[in-house]
């Protein structure tokens, strides 16, 4: 198969913090990423080419950024907009809705984790963020296709029978191995959606917790 | 070799600083950072460190709401944090639990604690620098 040699990923990191944009920004250009770094959501929402003020419902691509954003990360807690708050606008615009989101938050809130997982987030990051965790962060960037702006148009009016995933022949293939894994792609990762939940994590991630043990 | 001699010197006194809990392990993710590329991460990581924990310890330091007062030390806690400045992050840590309690006399204490872990902290972060600077300064001449 070939590989889409030095295909570029972008990725827009949001955080009001001044050391965790240098911090981020540091981690994503080592794994090879291009990087963009503001410092609040609404900028976020700037460069992803929109402007603050009110929906854009109707936007076929009403002012489209030149530069293709892969995925978007961002703190949480931030003054003004936070990231749930930019993560709701993303996921409620059409141009934007497929850009894969990532939170990040220094607090293991599990009601908040969840909240986001639901609106949508992709993953949800412990901070310091650290070169393990961005390991995560490739799969997501590489599911999403780059959005065909023909096929958004038409995607809207007309329900395309056509649509129905090709079927599998595997049903001749399931012999007693149980090879029947291989066909579904999407058991992945809700697992690890948890993980930032879950106590049991993974020995790597050797965090110290929040709350100080004195 | 003058830069083998600093670089003796700088990873004598991380190391030091390690054993003395001072730093924590985010600060070693910190140094996978920092390469050939980017010789000057780590200078500047903490140098900002070092701004950043001056501007907020002023303003703790004059401030008298519970509050904000929690908006500050949270800030603190995530840079410190993300720097790897374990003494200062748990100090954070306790002054954030006095100002869940809105104990006045707690926060001046905690605050008081936390500063002294800062201008401890900072005397070898300034010394760090100038000897990641001076590594710097002679692979740079070298490779002329």
């Amino acid at each position: 198969m070939a590989i889409t040699a030095e295909a570029q990923f972008h990725v827009l990191a949001v955080d009001d913090s001044l050391i965790d944009r240098k911090l981020i920004e540091r981690l994503l250009r080592t794994s090879s990423y291009q990087v963009t770094t503001v410092d609040s959501g609404s900028k976020a929402l700037e460069f992803l080419g929109l402007q603050d003020d009110d929906d854009d419902e109707d936007s076929s691509d009403s002012s489209p950024s030149e530069i293709e954003v892969n995925l978007v990360i961002t703190d949480y807690c931030m003054p003004g907009m936070t990231g749930y708050d930019l993560l709701k606008r993303i996921k409620e615009t059409s141009s934007l809705k497929d850009i894969p989101v990532v939170i990040m938050s220094s607090e293991n809130v599990p009601s908040r984790i969840n909240m986001c997982l639901e609106e949508g987030a992709e993953e949800f990051f412990l901070k310091p963020v650290q070169m393990s965790d961005l390991e995560r962060i490739r799969p997501h960037i590489m599911r999403r296709k780059p959005a065909d702006p023909e096929e958004e148009e038409q995607g809207e009016d007309q329900p395309q029978p056509s649509q129905t995933p090709p079927v599998l022949p595997l049903q001749q293939q399931i012999t007693n191995d149980n090879t029947a894994m291989a066909m579904a792609p999407d058991s992945s990762s809700s697992s690890s959606k948890r993980k930032a939940m879950d106590e049991g994590l993974s020995p790597e991630r050797r965090r110290p917790r929040c709350t100080v043990t004195a | 070799m003058a830069a083998a001699t600093l670089k003796d010197q700088l990873n004598g006194l991380v190391n030091s600083m390690f054993a003395e809990g001072l730093l924590d392990d985010q600060f070693t993710q910190l140094q996978m950072l920092q390469d050939a590329n980017n010789p000057g991460f780590i200078a500047e990581v903490i140098t900002l460190f070092c701004e950043d924990a001056e501007r907020l310890l002023k303003e703790l330091t004059t401030l008298l709401y519970f509050q904000t007062l929690d908006a500050y030390v949270h800030q603190l806690k995530g840079s410190s944090s993300s720097v790897g400045a374990q003494h200062i992050k748990h100090g954070c840590i306790r002054f954030r639990q006095f100002c869940e309690e809105n104990s006045k006399e707690g926060c001046v204490h905690a605050l008081n604690l936390v500063k002294h872990e800062y201008y401890r902290l900072k005397t070898k972060f300034e010394t760090m620098v100038q000897l990641e600077q001076r590594i710097q300064a002679y692979e740079g001449q070298q490779q002329q």
